[in-house]
């Protein structure tokens, strides 16, 4: 990938609500080649989508997230991919990873409260041909997220001088 | 009562900035490009190791030199990324800071009387640890025309049957200025003709924006005249470590390890400790931080130009070196008036010595968003003569 490409990935990644002509002045490139190069990025599907870093826990929604971990009985021809596919087109379910290790399939589930979160697992995850086993835990809390701190931390103190 | 202030310590002027510094201190909602340190924090494992250590007991002095596997990887690292032999036996000389490093090298060469030339303009502590030395410091001046760069033909009108040595600082505090192998080898022909030592200030060189840092002591047969200096302050937001380094021909060394054992005996071991595991480990958080100087450096001097203080682009270090010739106002003045009717602090250039009498230092190591609000509140104050 062409490295002009990368910087703005880089920089859209940490705030994707900068203009184009803000992008420009900091890249070097004019803001129709930053349109132009995003637009690019978008049609081949590296950028998939813009959106937010939220601290919901602070916006107290009361929402319980968990995360699942499943181990799966692989299908011939398909090893995980099919079962992964059909988990994935659950609304509750954030985010699916195949993984190394004990078990095969990670899920994060975000449900309204504890009730909803444990019969959308034993209604529709855990009765799924093909899962064997499943474990839930809850998350008690989140500290950081994407790389985005969720506590509030102290700013270091640097006077206004110095060589 | 006696006057017990020695004549050199009376000879030495204060600091120029001490007044602004006083000033910016007892204002509020500043926004301080005043300040030449990273405004990142020290990469989280550079902190852990160095943590960990003070629990485990490694509280004591080191060998003078420094910790060996310290010396030993930072020599494998000059080797790889500047193509800079040094032995880690007797060629490397872990220091506290940077600003140590330098006054025992001078010490370390400079006999009462000797000239040392000095690119300007340049960081505050060279001449007054040339003339702490008993020598005679002398500015070589670096012109915008040159792109701050230092002219080979303005070097060669300094030199007197008296200079011994050449101080050099690129990339360049405060300018921003680089000297790539080209520029280099056409100063180090003098260097070499005229039999003078280099003094090479290279603490900025990771933060290099155009190509890759050419270390001076790799060009021509400068190595052998050359007495390197670096630290970990700057690439690595470390600024409060105080961990340097000196490399310099066995020789060399040798005579400035005598002075560093009798002043500072060694650099200190957590400082040590968190400078090997930021070899070691901290290449990404340097590389990304260097990412975002530049993104900063780009918006910022487009805004300086677009704002009517003509900026050359800076190819290193975090400075931008803004005229203010067009505006009327003197560097001093301009940069007090900034600081009270704008609140933004930022250093006049004849702080640094000749050649900055028209400029303004301003650190970009602030946030982008403050630097935005700056440049607002600079154009207000422009639009205000």
């Amino acid at each position: 990938m062409h490295e002009k490409d990368l910087e703005l990935l880089r920089i859209l990644e940490d705030n994707s609500r900068l203009s184009a002509q803000e992008i420009a002045t900091m890249t070097n490139l004019t803001p129709t080649e930053v349109e132009e190069r995003v637009h690019a990025l978008e049609a081949t599907g590296v950028i998939r989508k813009y959106t937010t870093v939220i601290n919901w826990e602070l916006a107290g929604n009361g929402e319980v997230s968990s995360i699942i971990e499943l181990k799966v009985s692989p299908e011939r021809d398909f090893g995980y991919d099919r079962i992964a596919e059909r988990l994935s087109r659950f609304r509750q379910v954030k985010t699916l990873r195949l993984m190394t290790g004990t078990y095969d399939l990670q899920l994060l589930v975000t449900g309204k409260n504890m009730q909803e979160v444990s019969r959308f697992v034993s209604e529709h995850v855990a009765p799924m041909d093909r899962i064997r086993e499943t474990a839930t835990h809850i998350i008690m809390k989140s500290y950081k997220e994407n790389g985005n701190v969720l506590f509030e931390q102290q700013e270091a103190e640097r006077l206004p001088y110095s060589f | 009562m006696r006057n017990f202030v020695s004549q050199r310590a009376q000879e030495i002027p204060p600091s120029g900035i001490r007044k602004f510094f006083d000033l910016a201190l007892t204002m509020e909602d500043v926004i301080s490009l005043g300040v030449g340190e990273p405004d990142f924090r020290t990469p989280w494992n550079i902190c852990e190791s160095s943590i960990y250590s003070i629990e485990q007991g490694v509280t004591s002095y080191t060998p003078n030199k420094g910790l060996p596997v310290l010396r030993e990887t930072l020599s494998t690292y000059l080797q790889k990324h500047y193509n800079l032999p040094y032995n880690s036996d007797n060629e490397i000389i872990i220091t506290s800071g940077v600003s140590e490093a330098l006054d025992i090298a001078i010490r370390a060469i400079v006999n009462p009387g000797d000239e040392v030339l000095i690119a300007q303009p340049s960081y505050v502590s060279y001449a007054p640890c040339v003339t702490l030395a008993g020598g005679i410091p002398v500015p070589v001046q670096c012109t915008e025309s040159d792109r701050f760069k230092l002219n080979p033909d303005a070097l060669q009108e300094k030199i007197t049957g008296k200079t011994k040595a050449l101080i050099i600082n690129f990339p360049n505090n405060p300018t921003g200025a680089v000297m790539n192998r080209k520029d280099l080898a056409a100063i180090a022909d003098i260097i070499i003709d005229k039999d003078l030592l280099l003094i090479t200030d290279e603490v900025y060189a990771e933060l290099s924006y155009e190509g890759s840092h050419v270390a001076a002591a790799t060009v021509s047969d400068l190595w052998q005249r050359t007495i390197t200096l670096n630290g970990f302050s700057k690439a690595y937001a470390m600024t409060g470590w105080r961990v340097g380094y000196l490399c310099a021909p066995k020789e060399l060394c040798e005579a400035v390890l005598k002075i560093h054992q009798y002043v500072m005996l060694c650099a200190p071991v957590m400082g040590q400790v968190g400078a090997l595991e930021a070899i070691r480990s901290a290449e990404e958080d340097k590389n990304n931080m260097v990412q975002e100087y530049r993104l900063r450096r780009n918006m910022f001097v487009a805004g300086l130009n677009r704002i009517g203080l003509p900026t050359h682009v800076p190819e290193g270090a975090f400075y931008a070196f803004p005229s203010v010739k067009g505006t009327g106002l003197s560097d001093t003045v301009f940069a007090e008036r900034l600081l009270k009717e704008q609140r933004v602090a930022v250093v006049p250039g004849s702080v640094f010595g000749v050649g900055g009498e028209n400029n303004l230092r301003c650190a970009y190591a602030v946030s982008r968003k403050q630097l935005t609000e700056a440049l607002g509140r600079m154009e207000s104050f422009l639009n205000s003569l």
